[in-house]
This record gives C-alpha cells, sequence and structure tokens, in this order.
C-alpha cells in the first residue's frame, strides 16, 4: 500500500487565494475602466467608449467566474479542480465568443476597439497583480498598510 | 489557402465572384487563427495545473501559494487564448 497522497481524493479547505486575487483585479479594474473608455471614446467615438465598457466587463466577469470555478472545485477535490479548470478554459473561451458573436451587429460596436480592450484589459490588471503578489510571495511577512484616519496614541497613565 | 478558394469556388450556390471569395479566405484564415491559438494555451494549462496539483498533494502546507501562482499562471497564459480571439474577430467574425 502506497503512502503517497492521491490527488483525486485530497481536497482544499479555507480561505481561497484565487477569490482574493481575483477581487483585487476586479477592484483595479473598476479604477482602470474610466481611463480606457475614455481613450477608446477619443480614438473611436462612442462606439469605441461603449465596446471598450463591454470588453471590460467581458474581462472582470472571466477573472471571476475562472477563480470562483477553481475555488468551488478545490474545496471537493483536486482532481475535479483540474477537470474544471480544462474544461472552463473552453467554457470560458465559448462564453466569450457568444458575448461578441451576439453584439457582432450592433450599431454601437467597434471591433478594433473591442479587441484592443480585451487584450489591454486583460494583461494590463494581471502585471499590476502580479507585482503585488510577487512581493507578498518574496516577503510573507511585508503587507501593505492599510491607511488608518486616527493616529494611533499611545495611552497616558 | 488558395486551395480553399478553389474548394469553395467549386460548391454549388455559392457565388464565386473575387469579393465573396476573399471574405471566404478570411473567414477561413479566422478559424484557423482562432483554433491554432486555442491549441497552445489549452496545452499550457493543462501543464500548469497539473504540476500545480502535483505540488499541492505532495505538499499541502504550501497550497496556498501554490494556488495563487497557478491562478496567474493560467490568467496570463490564457491571454495567448485572448490575441488570437481578436485576431479572429477582427479578420473574419
Amino acid at each position: 500500500m502506497s503512502d503517497d497522497v492521491s490527488a483525486f481524493t485530497s481536497r482544499l479547505d479555507g480561505p481561497a487565494p484565487e477569490l482574493s486575487v481575483s477581487n483585487d483585479m476586479v477592484r483595479r479594474g473598476f479604477i482602470v475602466a474610466p481611463v480606457l473608455i475614455a481613450m477608446c471614446g477619443v480614438i473611436w467615438n462612442l462606439d469605441g467608449a461603449l465596446s471598450s465598457a463591454y470588453a471590460i466587463a467581458i474581462v472582470l466577469l472571466n477573472f471571476s467566474l475562472a477563480a470562483a470555478l477553481m475555488a468551488t472545485t478545490a474545496r471537493i477535490s483536486l482532481g475535479l479542480m483540474m477537470g474544471a479548470v480544462m474544461f472552463g478554459y473552453v467554457m470560458r473561451l465559448a462564453l466569450i465568443f457568444l458575448a461578441v458573436y451576439l453584439v457582432k451587429n450592433a450599431g454601437w460596436i467597434s471591433l478594433p476597439a473591442l479587441g484592443a480592450t480585451i487584450i489591454i484589459t486583460h494583461l494590463g490588471l494581471l502585471i499590476w497583480e502580479l507585482k503585488f503578489v510577487s512581493m507578498s510571495l518574496a516577503y510573507p511577512g511585508l503587507k501593505p498598510a492599510r491607511p488608518t484616519s486616527a493616529r494611533h496614541t499611545p495611552a497616558k497613565n | 489557402m488558395e486551395a480553399m478558394s478553389y474548394i469553395i469556388a467549386a460548391v454549388p450556390g455559392v457565388p464565386s465572384n473575387d469579393a465573396a471569395l476573399k471574405t471566404a479566405n478570411a473567414a477561413i484564415g479566422a478559424g484557423f487563427a482562432y483554433g491554432l491559438a486555442a491549441i497552445g494555451p489549452g496545452i499550457g494549462i493543462g501543464y500548469v495545473v497539473g504540476k500545480a496539483i502535483e505540488a499541492m498533494a505532495r505538499q499541502p502546507e504550501a497550497a496556498g501559494m501554490v494556488r495563487t501562482t497557478m491562478f496567474l499562471g493560467i490568467a496570463f497564459t490564457e491571454a495567448l487564448a485572448l490575441i488570437g480571439f481578436v485576431v479572429f474577430i477582427l479578420l473574419g467574425l
């Protein structure tokens, strides 16, 4: 009898780091969205701005869906998580295709703006998040300090 | 690709003028671009996830770090497929 831990029967309980990474990226996506929409609006007019907003929504939903799928299946089994990630990849590509296919003939769509925003948002948010994740992996004791409104003052005796 | 255009031209009911052939060629090229662009990331994601599962099964206490890195690796790999998808929508959707 082998003592090896089976990936098919192991499961991971506890907090899901994918969800926190995904939530961080969504929060940052909302921060950069006005800038991207404005830039696309300048280049491709109103159609570009609307297409850019649609593309940002697609990218953020894609991140959230991927994280939710991984977090849910990791609590069941690691083997299931592997299967879910692989089929989830295909499913999410199909959903992105469907989301674009349904609006391709709409009057407000600008395909160059949509495509450019999908790539820039996806890669930009990943690189931005990677900066923080690599810092926390390299220096686990360091955490970004949250600004406090009230300064801590020692108690006087 | 030229052979494809001859095949398309031979199909009854399909207009055989240059514009139709150009459109058909663009659609075929876009389909190939999307399909080929999705293969590489599929292999890459499978490799990343397989190794991550192996690492988590061997060392469960490092699972948090492994999962974070795995998620980012998957997302970066998926960017390649998205680039192929954008080429697809710009060429022939």
